[in-house]
């Protein structure tokens, strides 16, 4: 490739012209929209800036900073995204091989399985929400009447999760389900067979030989998932609205830029949010080693 | 051993119906709540007993419905052609072409698909305040476009690497230039994965409601999950419960019949990109 690269014929130059003409709109757009606006919020974080008092405005240094996070409620907020996040991954994780097995052992119907389960990841969020909540809501619901109780669900930090999760978990194990799926099909199924010739039981071939040769399509799919869950906002906006205590950090981030308008304090939110996913990803590439490339059965 | 696969199929039958309860339960509840007249939606069942359609006349009488859902389709529609066009050119030359910057184009994109949409609303609120994008279709479909363009180029770039270059090279061989190579030859071969990103696409921007609510506040760009979330009904005291699960199911027919159409197409879709939007 750098043989190539160094031929400056015209040719090459006119392919590399080519190439950097074809890119250019796809890449200014994903600059424009997420790396300037990122900046943006940078520069805003360090401003007093709310819309309430255009006039009050101008350089606070790090005060916006430290203003959220001496406040309790961040660390909380940031408490209830995580356990929201670990618990649906986790769940997620368990169900999405439960359903991958069961689509790849589906001897008929596969085509039946397949859609089914695409209709939890295609349908909208907020209608999703509005099912569960609408479910287990003690007056317009049908869990009470069948377990024969008369809780009221959204008024309880603990019940509140479970609905909350429960919807997450509906919506995105499907998606998870159909990587762990792919990442099942390239095993090879030799290795398999090898081990259960050797005596190996069933469970052991999952333990020994499915799961490690799984890895890296795991990993990546818990990637993903722990880095979509962590923003999670519309299911909790539409059940909870952050009551009971079970606000995520994109709720109060939204609350501070668009309910109370507060630019300046609000992007500090924003961009500690964005510190947080950094963080995730760098454990999940440097910590367990995800290689992103790598599901995608490419060369690197 | 004929009788321990009877047992296996057995089980594995089972397994099938689990799931397709699993997955359907829910949705089959929001149709049986959409159905149940006024009088029955408190009464904790599941079926209605006395189905009716009223729900579904007054949810469509409402002003806020029909504008939301036109806004909706508008939206996700012209999103969608413009992710999906901006992705095969790059994606073409990412496959096909040597230049310098791909692997970075490509891990950018792989970074943005990670990127957590909350932390740019506020920049993008006031942004659009002073370019006047605010509550308009255009601010919805800028970044409707950014944040569905890392996922369809990396679909993209998957079934692009599928298709036998063979027939591109031979075309130039013959003296076509690149660029029509690109669109007599390749551009027919690469319709079949286009049409799956823009699928992943719509699912994308149809889905949307944290854009949706703060860059939008008035039916003139108010797309349907934000207007849903926010629908008041008719009468002020009584909470519009069938109106909302009747909006829900109007506006989950399309996803019902493009995952019932292009069920092998979203599987191979999502699993060749293994990015979700």
């Amino acid at each position: 490739m750098t043989a190539t690269a160094k031929r400056t014929t015209g040719r090459a130059r006119s392919e590399r012209r080519l190439g950097w003409m074809l890119c250019a709109p796809a890449v200014t757009v994903m600059l424009l929209v997420t790396a300037y606006p990122i900046v943006y919020a940078l520069y805003l974080s360090l401003q007093r800036y709310d819309l309430r008092f255009p006039d009050d405005h101008g350089f606070v240094g790090l005060d916006n900073y430290q203003a959220v996070l001496s406040n309790g409620v961040w660390w909380q907020d940031l408490i209830n995204t995580l356990v929201i996040t670990a618990a649906s991954v986790i769940v997620e994780l368990i169900l999405g091989f439960a359903l991958a097995f069961v689509m790849y052992r589906a001897f008929f119907g596969r085509a039946v399985v397949r859609s089914a389960i695409l209709v939890p990841y295609g349908i909208i969020t907020v209608v999703a929400a509005f099912a569960w909540r609408f479910a287990f809501d003690p007056t317009t619901g049908f869990v009470n009447g069948l377990t024969n109780s008369d809780r009221s669900w959204f008024t309880e930090q603990w019940s509140s999760y479970v609905v909350i999760i429960s919807t997450e978990v509906w919506k995105t194990t499907p998606f998870m389900s159909l990587l762990l799926l792919a990442g099942f099909m390239l095993v090879p199924q030799d290795a398999v067979r090898a081990a259960r010739v050797d005596g190996a039981s069933a469970w052991q071939r999952l333990w020994k030989i499915i799961i490690p040769l799984m890895k890296p399509a795991i990993l990546v799919a818990v990637l993903f998932r722990t880095l979509d869950a962590f923003r999670i906002f519309d299911t909790i906006y539409v059940q909870t609205r952050g009551a009971q205590n079970t606000e995520s950090v994109s709720i109060i981030g939204y609350q501070t830029l668009i309910s109370r308008l507060n630019l300046g304090l609000g992007s500090a939110v924003s961009v500690l949010i964005f510190a947080c996913v950094l963080i995730i990803a760098f454990v999940f590439v440097k910590g367990f080693g995800a290689n992103l490339a790598q599901q995608r059965g490419e060369n690197p | 051993m004929s009788r321990r696969r009877a047992s296996d199929k057995a089980f594995w039958a089972g397994g099938i119906v689990i799931v397709v309860i699993y997955a359907l339960l829910p949705v089959a509840w929001i149709v049986s709540l959409s159905l149940k007249p006024t009088d029955e939606i408190t009464n904790g069942k599941f079926l209605p007993q006395h189905p009716s359609f009223d729900n579904f006349s007054d949810v469509w009488k409402d002003p806020q419905f029909p504008s939301a859902l036109r806004n909706s389709l508008g939206i996700a529609l012209i999103s969608t052609l413009l992710a999906v066009v901006l992705a095969t050119f790059a994606a073409y030359a990412i496959v096909r072409l040597d230049f310098p910057g791909k692997t970075l184009i490509m891990s950018g994109a792989l970074a943005i698909a990670m990127f957590p949409p909350v932390a740019i609303i506020g920049p993008l609120f006031n942004m659009w305040r002073s370019l006047h994008l605010f509550d308009t279709w255009f601010g919805l479909i800028i970044p409707y476009m950014t944040f569905t363009l890392p996922m369809a180029i990396w679909t993209l770039s998957a079934f692009f690497r599928e298709i036998p270059w063979d027939l591109d090279k031979a075309a130039r061989v013959d003296g076509a230039t690149p660029f029509q190579a690109f669109r007599k030859v390749i551009a027919p071969l690469a319709a079949p994965g286009m049409f799956t990103s823009a699928i992943l696409v719509f699912i994308f921007a149809w889905n949307d409601f944290l854009f949706a609510t703060a860059l939008t506040s008035t039916n003139r760009a108010r797309t349907v999950p934000a207007a849903i979330t926010f629908f008041t009904g008719s009468s002020q005291f009584d909470f519009p419960t069938g109106q909302i699960a009747a909006a829900s199911v109007i506006v989950t027919i399309p996803i019902i019949v493009m995952v019932l159409l292009f069920q092998r197409r979203i599987v191979a879709g999502l699993t060749s990109g293994a990015v979700k939007g």
